[in-house]
């Protein structure tokens, strides 16, 4: 079993394959499954991750607590008329992520990717990459496996829970996917692939995880959105072949210590940060009394 | 929760908003169902801490709820239980508390029917679960693993005879917990295996005179 980056990215150049391979023959051989199976449940995600956004592109119900759920209709409402400063990319990145993270807090059904808080964000910029490029399902495959591998083994050395980390943790990670998916659908190589995820991971370090009432709506909603831009900046830098000075595995082990440095105040307690405000506090005492 | 799986970090497929606070208390319903086994008349769910003060938010009783009624995390009916036909066949009761000793999210799931019954279990984050008590016994189930438990007289030999009969059938034991009441009385095991286990198997195990009480509690889908 690969449990470091290093190791991946020697066990790729020495076979000449790509993470997604190393990634799901491992797994197969982990689960003692075929390779095939590992694909085919890949794709139940993956198309969970559609259905999520086509649900709730078309949905303006609000969360049980009433705070969060109609963003994603105000951002389609504007790029029906006005194009985006950046494109269309980032407008079905934007819209895509804020109907999963929605959908997700008025209870629909979601993909937690890794976290069910950070669910929007791996699958807004694969999907809105991989349908401006007409890229095949077999190419988003390819990159939810590689996004996967890269969540599988930071998760080995930090548990993925804003409880433990923060949410350098959670949307940190799912961000650091994200970037890694969308450098394997436009080509990158497999140090390419590590560079995005790192330049992505490090540089959401100390994010901690503060929800206002204790939810997740606010700010994690709105945080997918920026998060999944943020992995698309660092697809393209490590396209461009920007490397991270500091490899991935250290950029973890920092994200590790950094976690365990933060108080616990700062970790999903929500004792202080954004969910100690003076509205927060308010918003706390109107939703639970 | 250490997640070690590219699956893990892929899945699963569940309703929102919270993997710890709406898919681990389905889990948590839904093992408990398993450990139960009967058709209960009443349950009470008792919840603490962190499940108790922002489960509302996020739709916790549901989940507990749903999963007793033996739904799974990614059903679209747990949003809606409470006015759902399924929810009408069981007559059902929230209560809170809170106590600092506990793990944040915890839950006391007390079955009443023809056996009563209390499933005390915790929500350890990621959707990960564990079932740390059954009525007086301390277990250990996450619901990964199919599982054999059973309630013994607490006297030398009865682990050798169930491990023998796990070997016979070349049945691999993943782990193995016991607990007593006190020493010469009535003690639990709790046996977590690979694969699965046959009737046949645990007929033998219910036919070791020592042993009153043997359940097989099969393992969670996702």
């Amino acid at each position: 079993m690969v449990n470091t980056f290093k190791q991946l990215h020697d066990e790729c150049i020495s076979n000449n394959k790509k993470i997604f391979e190393v990634a799901q023959e491992n797994m197969a051989k982990y689960a003692d499954i075929t390779v095939d199976e590992v694909r085919n449940f890949a794709n139940k995600s993956l198309f969970a991750m559609k259905e999520a956004i086509n649900s709730g592109m078309v949905s303006k119900e609000l969360s049980l607590s009433g705070m969060c759920g109609q963003d994603c209709y105000k951002v389609q409402k504007r790029y029906k008329t006005e194009r985006s400063m950046l494109g269309s990319v980032f407008e079905h990145v934007v819209e895509y992520a804020l109907a999963t993270s929605e959908e997700n807090i008025r209870m629909g059904k979601i993909v937690a990717c890794p976290t069910a808080g950070s669910c929007a964000i791996l699958p807004s910029a694969l999907i809105a990459v991989a349908q401006e490029f007409n890229l095949s399902e077999r190419e988003q495959l390819n990159a939810l496996i590689t996004a996967g591998e890269i969540g599988r083994i930071i998760s080995m050395k930090v548990s993925l829970a804003g409880a433990v980390a923060g949410c350098q943790a959670e949307c940190g990670v799912a961000s650091s996917m994200a970037a890694a998916a969308v450098c394997q659908l436009k080509g990158g190589n497999v140090s390419q692939i590590l560079n995005a995820s790192a330049l992505a991971l490090k540089n959401l370090l100390g994010l901690t995880c503060d929800p206002v009432a204790g939810l997740v709506e606010v700010p994690c909603v709105k945080r997918n959105p920026f998060l999944a831009i943020h992995a698309i900046t660092a697809a393209e830098l490590a396209l461009c072949g920007v490397e991270s000075k500091i490899p991935l595995d250290e950029v973890v082990d920092a994200m590790e210590q950094t976690g365990a440095l933060m108080s616990p105040n700062l970790k999903e307690s929500s004792l202080a940060g954004l969910a100690a405000t003076k509205t927060a506090l308010k918003i706390k005492k109107d939703v639970f009394g | 929760m250490k997640k070690t799986s590219l699956f893990d970090i892929i899945s699963p497929i569940m309703i929102g908003p919270s993997s710890s606070h709406t898919a681990g208390a389905v889990r948590l319903g839904l093992l408990a169902k398993h450990i139960y086994k009967n058709t209960p008349k009443k349950v009470i769910f008792k919840l603490y801490n962190s499940y108790a003060s922002t489960g509302k938010g996020h739709g916790t009783e549901k989940g507990l709820l749903a999963g007793v009624l033996g739904l799974n995390v990614d059903d679209r009916r747990i949003k809606d239980i409470f006015n759902s036909d399924i929810a009408k066949s069981i007559d059902y009761e929230f209560q809170y508390a809170d106590n600092f000793k506990y793990h944040p999210n915890s839950v006391d799931i007390t079955f009443i029917g023809e056996n009563n019954m209390t499933i005390a279990g915790i929500s350890v984050g990621a959707g990960e679960i564990l079932i740390r008590k059954i009525n007086d016994f301390r277990v250990n189930l996450t619901g990964n693993y199919n599982t054999l438990l059973t309630v013994y007289k607490d006297k030398p030999g009865v682990i050798s005879q169930v491990s023998s009969i796990m070997q016979y059938h070349n049945i691999n034991i993943a782990s193995l917990t016991c607990d007593r009441n006190a020493k010469g009385k009535e003690a639990s095991m709790i046996v977590c295996v690979d694969g699965v286990i046959s009737d046949e198997v645990i007929e033998t195990v219910e036919e070791i005179p020592e042993v009153y009480f043997v359940s097989y509690v099969e393992k969670l889908d996702n």
